[in-house]
């Protein structure tokens, strides 16, 4: 999830840190990995485009494939500004207007030239594998990719967890599917057998770097947040949710990243933004739903300059929640693949959604919750009117509610969205104000944020 | 007016009335003659039986239509979700929907997915179940999933109904619906054939009437209609009119309004296959009454469900089951006819279009939504699309048949150009953002 914007360089600058940076590493193995890509054909590897949600990465690790995740080339090209001609494209030769910009964005991109973020062209897949884990869109999305490339495709389908549970049917469906068809699916595109204790190994260093992601989301629990968890957040998910869960690699970023936000915590520092070290930390924000890329330092900035610092996001999630304790479990492998697919945040019941945003306001010591609602995504946005009413209702906390767009730039009005952010601010402010009255407080003008523990809410639940 | 042709307008007037019949008074009333539960499914299919065999009224969700008026569904969804949600939400909060025991939501989209978790919210004290459908059609995989899946459904419905549901009781049910799908094959198979005797509004109503009525009733009534249409055919009434046999497809969850479907025949077709109903003809063989119940709704779920985008196509074939369903109905044109904002009919829509361009089956698109007012846009593109295509039909020869099935394909390719443009050939929905 790295390019090569001012907005990674400042996120690389993290406390102080030199050339060898979590954000540098990062940087080297995304660029290894796109070498790596565009040398697949002759050096004989093989190819798999496949979803971030429920991803296998391990597994295609066990089986020394390379993945290629068309989400991912779908950001990137709106970061670097080449969303909108993708999707004009799509939508010229057919694609409704009103489905997800994601799709659209990748075939366009396809038409011209599959050209990744390195500037080369990326390899046509040797496999399609479909993880359909917590978005019906997926499904049509590699029908429609079945259409261009002459290459099977093969299904994972995750169950939606609609009681809030993970069933043992759920379980040993998932089970099945990889045995009886993932599996043989990669025995037959590498000619290798399945190696268990290949998988293993690779489950152990996940569940590794997974104990260090978590400590640095959790790191946001400080006051001030060291980091910011859903704009600096989505390049800490990066390596995880990609390519290197279960490499060394990995491993090494996230101890890497983990003692340079302890750091950070130590030296009672915040977070990191693109203009720089943020100002004080004003308003703590847990936000559900996806960025916006086509502006994306721009959105971040709308934040950063008001003080506001996103303590919790359930975006950070969508490639599995960490923090409720799941960890790939190298004794039970094709059963953790199975729950980590389960287990991914937009698999969950909207009710399980909502108890998690909760936890989080909770947690995190949070003054509201803002919600980003992106038209392309229905998996996310239908049903986040009441994510924010009952958000509201049951943690008394302000709601505020912006809409954009993941990566067609004619769905983010820079404006409309500052405003409503200013004012979801200030309806914050106001809260504030009320709950000192309600405590006897002398009214007048909010103190300066985080200046004064008692007027600062949640500061009960500091660390 | 014939003997026949006032009892099929006495057939069709009583379903219209349980078109119209948004409060569920049908359900009220079987509720109070029975003293049993009724229990309410969002499209597109569930296994109707295993409700049945449970005693209670299987009762089809199909939202609002054009006949509410939503005032707090639309608190709930953002502009750019589809209607149906809105209005089943409304109808739900307005009490509408009271007299309903429970509601499952069959996997279909994230729309309905999600929905599955609001109504768990909204209404705590009601049954909610969402039904996952596997999308692996092995039976050992797939298959061992979906019955277990049944298997909860069947637990949680004794657990409501009080009452244990045996072997018997589920294979009577599968025999019921049996019957009714064989009516409904009657019922299709004379629209396929002579479509100005079963005109698409009237096989509309008769079909959406099984929503509300149990199914003997229904499958009654569905035979009744056929009959009587027939007679009054062969009496004189309804004759065959020169009109274009078209495919509707894109329609099987939230539903087009009456009057778009009048609107489509007003302007030139004759609609002799659609989705619109798609949950009632699913299936397209009987389900075995051999066996396990369970096992036998689930392998016909696997082996015979009729590909619809809510489905994974596993081969290669994306668009053919359309195009061999066009052949089969000799049909001369498709009209996609898809909501706003759905997802999986619009996303599905490309890969079908370029199956039908291969075929040289021509095809036009517009968009709707269920409560729909304005029809004028849509009568022009049905009817300028219909006139095309009878058209090439009229030059006969056979290097006229060449010629228009050539002439097809380029129409195909026009509207797609069109499109590119941003033209609107013909029409739009309201939305006013759609495309050919
Ligand atoms: S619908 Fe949402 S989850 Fe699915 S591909 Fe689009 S953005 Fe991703
Ligand atoms: S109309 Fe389409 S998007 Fe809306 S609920 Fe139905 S299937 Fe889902």
């Amino acid at each position: 999830m790295s390019d090569s914007s001012d907005t990674e360089k400042a996120v690389a600058a993290h406390a102080g840190s030199g050339k060898d940076d979590s954000m540098e590493k990062q940087k080297a193995m995304t660029a290894d990995h796109f070498r790596a890509l565009t040398r697949a054909r002759e050096e004989g590897k093989k190819v798999v485009y496949t979803f971030v949600p429920g991803n296998l990465t391990e597994l295609m690790h066990a089986f020394d494939v390379l993945p290629v995740y068309p989400e991912i080339n779908a950001l990137q090209s709106a970061m670097r500004q080449r969303s909108a001609q993708f999707i004009g494209e799509a939508e010229r030769s057919g694609h409704s207007e009103d489905v997800c910009t994601y799709v659209k964005c990748d075939l366009g991109m396809i038409k011209n030239g599959n050209i990744g973020p390195t500037g080369e062209k990326l390899p046509p897949p040797d496999l399609l594998l479909l993880s359909y884990t917590g978005c019906f869109t997926f499904m049509k999305w590699f029908e429609l990719l079945r259409q261009e490339y002459d290459c099977p495709v093969v299904m994972l389908h995750t169950p939606y967890q609609s009681e809030g549970r993970v069933t043992d049917n759920m379980r040993q469906y998932m089970v099945d599917q990889l045995r009886n068809e993932v599996i043989p699916a990669f025995e037959r595109l590498t000619g290798k057998t399945y190696d268990e204790d290949r998988l293993r190994e690779c489950l152990r260093k996940s569940a590794r770097a997974e104990d260090d992601m978590v400590a640095v989301l959790e790191s946001a629990k400080h006051r001030p947040s060291p980091i910011d968890a859903y704009f600096g957040g989505v390049y800490y998910i990066g390596p995880m949710f990609t390519a290197f869960r279960g490499t060394d690699a990995a491993v090494d970023y996230y101890s890497t990243l983990r003692r340079e936000i302890d750091a950070r915590v130590a030296q009672g520092l915040g977070p990191i933004t693109p203009e720089g070290e943020m100002g004080p930390e004003r308003y703590r924000l847990v936000v559900e739903g996806p960025p916006n890329w086509t502006s994306f330092r721009e959105f971040w900035r709308m934040f950063a300059e008001e003080g506001a610092v996103v303590v919790a996001s359930s975006y950070t999630k969508v490639g599995g929640v960490y923090d409720l304790g799941f960890r790939h479990d190298p004794e039970h492998p094709l059963e953790t693949l199975a729950d980590y697919c389960l287990g991914c945040y937009t698999n969950r019941s909207l009710p399980q959604r909502i108890d998690l945003l909760e936890q989080y306001m909770n947690d995190y010591s949070a003054d509201g919750l803002l919600i980003n609602s992106v038209k392309s995504c229905n998996s996310f946005s239908a049903g986040q009117l009441l994510i924010l009413r009952q958000i509201e209702a049951r943690t008394g906390l302000a709601g505020g509610f912006i809409e954009t767009d993941l990566v067609d730039p004619r769905y983010f009005s820079a404006a409309n969205v500052k405003n409503r952010i200013e004012s979801y601010l200030q309806m914050i402010d106001q809260k504030r104000q009320q709950r000192r009255q309600s405590l006897g407080g002398s009214g007048g003008s909010p103190p300066p944020p985080g200046s004064t523990p008692l007027f600062s809410p949640g500061a009960e639940g500091q660390p | 007016m014939s003997t026949s042709e006032s009892e099929v307008k006495v057939i069709v007037e009583r379903c219209e009335a349980l078109y119209h019949d948004v409060d569920l008074q049908a359900v009220v009333d079987w509720k109070a003659r029975t003293g049993r539960a009724a229990i309410g499914f969002l499209p597109i299919y569930v296994p109707r039986e295993i409700i049945d065999a449970a005693g209670m009224l299987p009762v089809g969700m199909r939202g609002g239509g054009d006949q509410i008026e939503i005032i707090r569904g639309d608190a709930y969804f953002q502009s750019y979700i589809c209607q149906i949600p809105r209005s089943t939400i409304e109808l739900g909060l307005t009490g509408r929907l009271d007299a309903l025991d429970g509601v499952l939501f069959p996997s279909i989209c994230d729309v309905i997915r999600n929905l599955s978790g609001m109504w768990q919210l909204l209404f705590p004290e009601k049954y909610a179940r969402y039904l996952d459908v596997p999308q692996n059609f092995d039976s050992a995989v797939g298959g061992v999933f979906y019955r277990r899946e049944l298997e909860g459904l069947r637990d949680d419905l004794e657990k409501l109904g009080g009452r244990p549901i045996d072997a018997d009781a589920l294979r009577a049910s599968i025999v019921r619906y049996n019957a009714n799908r064989q009516a409904l094959e009657r019922l299709m198979t004379l629209r396929r054939e002579a479509p100005w005797t079963a005109p698409a509004d009237e096989s509309y109503l008769v079909i959406r009437a099984g929503d509300l009525l149990p199914v003997d009733e229904h499958t009654q009534l569905i035979d009744d209609y056929v009959a009587a249409a027939q007679r009054a055919h062969a009496e004189g009434a309804r004759p065959m009119r020169d009109r274009t046999p078209v495919v509707i497809s894109g329609a099987f969850c939230e539903q087009p309004p009456l009057p778009l479907i009048r609107t489509l025949e007003r302007a030139g077709c004759y609609v002799v296959w659609d989705d619109m109903t798609l949950g009632a003809r699913w299936l397209t063989a009987d389900v075995s009454t051999e066996g396990d119940p369970l096992l036998a709704l689930s392998e016909a779920f696997l082996h015979h469900s009729t590909p619809t985008a809510s489905v994974y196509e596993p081969g290669a074939h994306k668009g053919q089951p359309l195009c061999d369903q066009v052949r089969r109905c000799g049909a001369e044109g498709v009209i996609f006819a898809a909501p706003s904002f759905c997802d999986p009919a619009l996303l599905d829509q490309p890969m079908l279009q370029r199956a039908l361009d291969r075929a040289g089956i021509p095809w036009t698109a517009f968009k709707y939504a269920e409560n729909l007012g304005q029809f004028q846009v849509i009568r022009e593109q049905a009817g300028t699309f219909a006139d095309s295509i009878r058209l090439w039909s009229e030059q006969g020869t056979e290097q006229a048949s060449e010629q228009r099935s050539e002439r097809r394909h380029e129409q195909g390719k026009a509207l797609e150009s069109s499109r590119g443009n941003g033209e609107r050939p013909g029409a739009t929905s309201e939305q006013g953002s759609d495309h050919a």
